[in-house]
């Protein structure tokens, strides 16, 4: 379920590299159960060496960098499969936010549903925050507020970022987005009757045998 | 005003715009997998919400399922809780499940078209990032994740933003040896794995109605490697010829009327797009993947690239994946030796491709140290194949023939290449790791993959001494 989000400080984590996919963010396990352990799937092979122990070079995996809350990173974040763990698996880490200089669709929709906040900063914005984060290397703390939209921290005044407003609402409210859907139950009913009557084989689908 | 097919099947889905601008899109049909519905079934029972349409909701057991003969819900032991609880979610939500056993289970991008489930100009919904292969007979797929797939079984609508319109035109005609696999894989690697984000793409031109239903399925397969919201071929009567008397299409009088109303699905005579690229399909060669992301393609005859001679945004991509694939620019990628072949996938396992790759094979034997393996997209493509004898040529020439299902394509029911491996493979990723941990994927046509497991490197099929056939 969506937790809101209002605002959040935390260390910020450069992971700069384009097209970082859903493959790489959370592989497939093979746990033998439905209880599959997210934390331990965010990035499950780039933090891992051979022998299974931990990468010390792995971003995340640096000492500085543990309490990672803000993630940065570059194009298309989170292409493609549609699995949502590769949300679930950053919200079990405690990351809330991604800043990114764009996300594959699929991702972003995932994100916006668990209240993990997509941020986009366009090429030459996101290349100076990208600079501020590795200067920070994780040592002075980085704000993320989506009431003003601006992102403050150490190197460099306040950046401000564009998100849709609906969006924002929705994070913000936390707003169940089923809910927020039901309350169109009416109009839904009404446009099953009228294709019913317009196309009725879309509201029938019987095996003919 | 003049309208684009995209915008004229949205238009007529859209039941309501909600409160926070993004339109609530009827589901015409939605497809389950057991991967992730066990997660939405959960929340639905939690907040004591029931499936509003459980008689437009099918659902499959693909990602997880074994492809052993005699399979059961054990033989994966790491799928039998997923199945198990897809089992129970749709028996108590009053679901279609075409089961472990079912005589049609199958991938649900295969399943769902050849049962005719899915319906031209109808909008269709699946938790997988490939829903769009049913783009090729003329629906409107869109993968969605696991709370979408939730709000769709409680509501039957999508809440979406409206994606820009864009047309990938093809001219020409492919030459022998070239297949819908091929013009994807160019496609991708010009435009690039986000060439498409926040679009849904019309494929047209003669090269595409040329197509088989079939290679038209590939073609939208692969339109989320370029980043596409969806893909679709507009029908015509190669698609209704395909449809027609499938179980799950309308029948007699009413398939008269539906008829009627899919001759009419098509963009608007000079109806302007947001994008337009194009390819003239005529000298196309046989394409395959060098690296490790699916726009990273050269013809068969050609090499790995000169990172100086790449787009300067495809360099720090190409230099990692030089690393990974263990190949340095300028190594031909015929001749590869190669460990290992996988023919299936909801991108290339239907019957076709499977003739395709047995028309190669037939006579011949797999490369001494190559494991090489058939799964067909679905029990029916199965039983049709077997019917045609080509799990015998199959098996004669030492491929693995399996039961149907997603197997080595995300290796979700365990089956995975051992590290280091080289796999010629006709799905849809070459991302690091996907096939098994440090298995080096090489996507390609059936054909390619077929000639190549004969080789036991990278080959071209067109090249192939005449065999025993």
């Amino acid at each position: 379920m969506m937790q809101p989000f209002t605002r959040h400080t935390g260390i910020a984590a450069p992971l700069i590299k384009d097209n970082i996919n859903t493959d790489q963010i959370a592989p497939i396990l093979h746990s033998r159960g439905l209880k599959e352990d997210y934390r331990a799937m965010l990035f499950h092979r780039a933090r891992r060496r051979e022998d299974g122990s931990d990468d010390p070079d792995f971003v995340l995996n640096k000492p500085q960098f543990r309490a990672t809350g803000i993630l940065v990173t570059g194009e298309n974040f989170g292409a493609g499969s549609s699995r949502e763990s590769a949300v679930w698996s950053m919200l079990a880490n405690g990351i809330r936010v991604i800043v990114a200089k764009s996300f594959a669709d699929i991702y972003r929709e995932n994100c916006l549903q668990n209240g993990l906040l997509p941020v986009v900063l366009g090429s030459a914005l996101g290349d100076q925050f990208i600079a501020r984060v590795v200067a920070a290397d994780g040592k002075a703390l980085f704000t993320v507020d989506l009431v003003t939209q601006r992102i403050g921290g150490p190197g460099g005044p306040d950046i401000a970022f564009e998100i849709p407003a609906a969006d924002r609402t929705r994070l913000i409210e936390g707003l169940d987005d089923i809910g927020l859907t039901l309350k169109h139950v009416d109009e839904i009913a009404n446009w099953e009757a009228r294709a019913q009557v317009a196309q009725p084989w879309l509201q029938s689908a019987r095996d003919s045998r | 005003m003049q309208q684009t097919l995209f915008d004229k099947i949205w238009d007529f889905h859209r039941v309501a715009q909600r409160a926070d601008g993004r339109d609530l899109i009827y589901i015409d049909r939605h497809v389950l997998h057991e991967l992730h519905a066990h997660h939405a079934f959960a929340q639905l029972q939690k907040q004591n919400r029931p499936v509003r349409r459980a008689d437009l909701t099918f659902a499959v057991q693909d990602h997880t399922v074994a492809i052993k003969p005699g399979r059961d819900d054990d033989t994966n032991p790491s799928g039998s809780a997923f199945i198990r609880a897809m089992r129970e979610g749709c028996r108590t939500n009053g679901i279609r499940l075409f089961d472990v056993d079912d005589p049609e289970q199958g991938i649900s991008h295969v399943v769902a078209p050849e049962l005719g489930i899915v319906l031209p100009g109808a909008t269709h919904a699946v938790p997988d990032s490939h829903a769009s292969t049913v783009g090729g007979i003329g629906a409107l797929a869109f993968g969605c994740g696991t709370s979408e797939l939730a709000h769709i079984l409680a509501t039957q609508v999508m809440a979406l933003k409206r994606p820009k319109n864009m047309r990938v035109q093809l001219d020409g005609r492919l030459a022998g040896g070239v297949s819908a696999k091929d013009v994807a894989l160019r496609i991708i690697a010009e435009i690039g794995v986000a060439g498409a984000r926040g679009h849904v793409v019309e494929y047209a031109g003669a090269a595409v109605r040329a197509m088989p239903i079939e290679q038209r399925m590939t073609l939208s397969n692969l339109n989320i490697e370029m980043g596409g919201r969806s893909g679709f071929v507009a029908p015509d009567d190669a698609t209704f010829e395909w449809l027609a008397r499938r179980p799950f299409v309308p029948q007699g009088a009413e398939w008269d009327r539906a008829l009627r109303h899919w001759r009419m699905l098509a963009s608007d005579e000079g109806v302007r797009f947001d994008r337009e690229v194009s390819l003239d399909c005529t000298t196309l060669e046989p394409q395959i993947t060098w690296g490790t992301d699916p726009s990273q393609v050269v013809e068969i005859s050609g090499r790995v690239p000169d990172p100086a001679a790449l787009d300067p945004a495809r360099r720090a991509a190409a230099a990692s994946a030089f690393g990974y694939m263990d190949l340095a620019p300028g190594t031909p990628l015929l001749g590869l030796p190669i460990d290992r072949v996988f023919i299936g996938s909801c991108t290339n396992s239907r019957l076709p491709d499977l003739q395709v790759a047995a028309d190669i094979v037939r006579g011949r034997h797999v490369a001494e140290g190559v494991a090489a393996m058939v799964v067909p997209g679905s029990s029916s493509v199965k039983r049709q194949a077997e019917a045609a004898g080509l799990d015998r040529v199959f098996r004669e020439a030492g491929f693995f023939w399996g039961e149907s299902g997603c197997s080595m394509c995300a290796g979700g029911n365990g089956d995975r290449g051992q590290p280091g491996e080289r796999c010629v493979s006709t799905t849809n990723r070459n991302f690091e790791n996907r096939q098994g941990p440090k298995v080096r994927t090489h996507l390609a046509s059936p054909a390619t993959a077929a000639a190549s497991a004969i080789a036991g490197r990278i080959a071209d099929a067109r090249q192939l001494a005449p065999g025993a056939a």
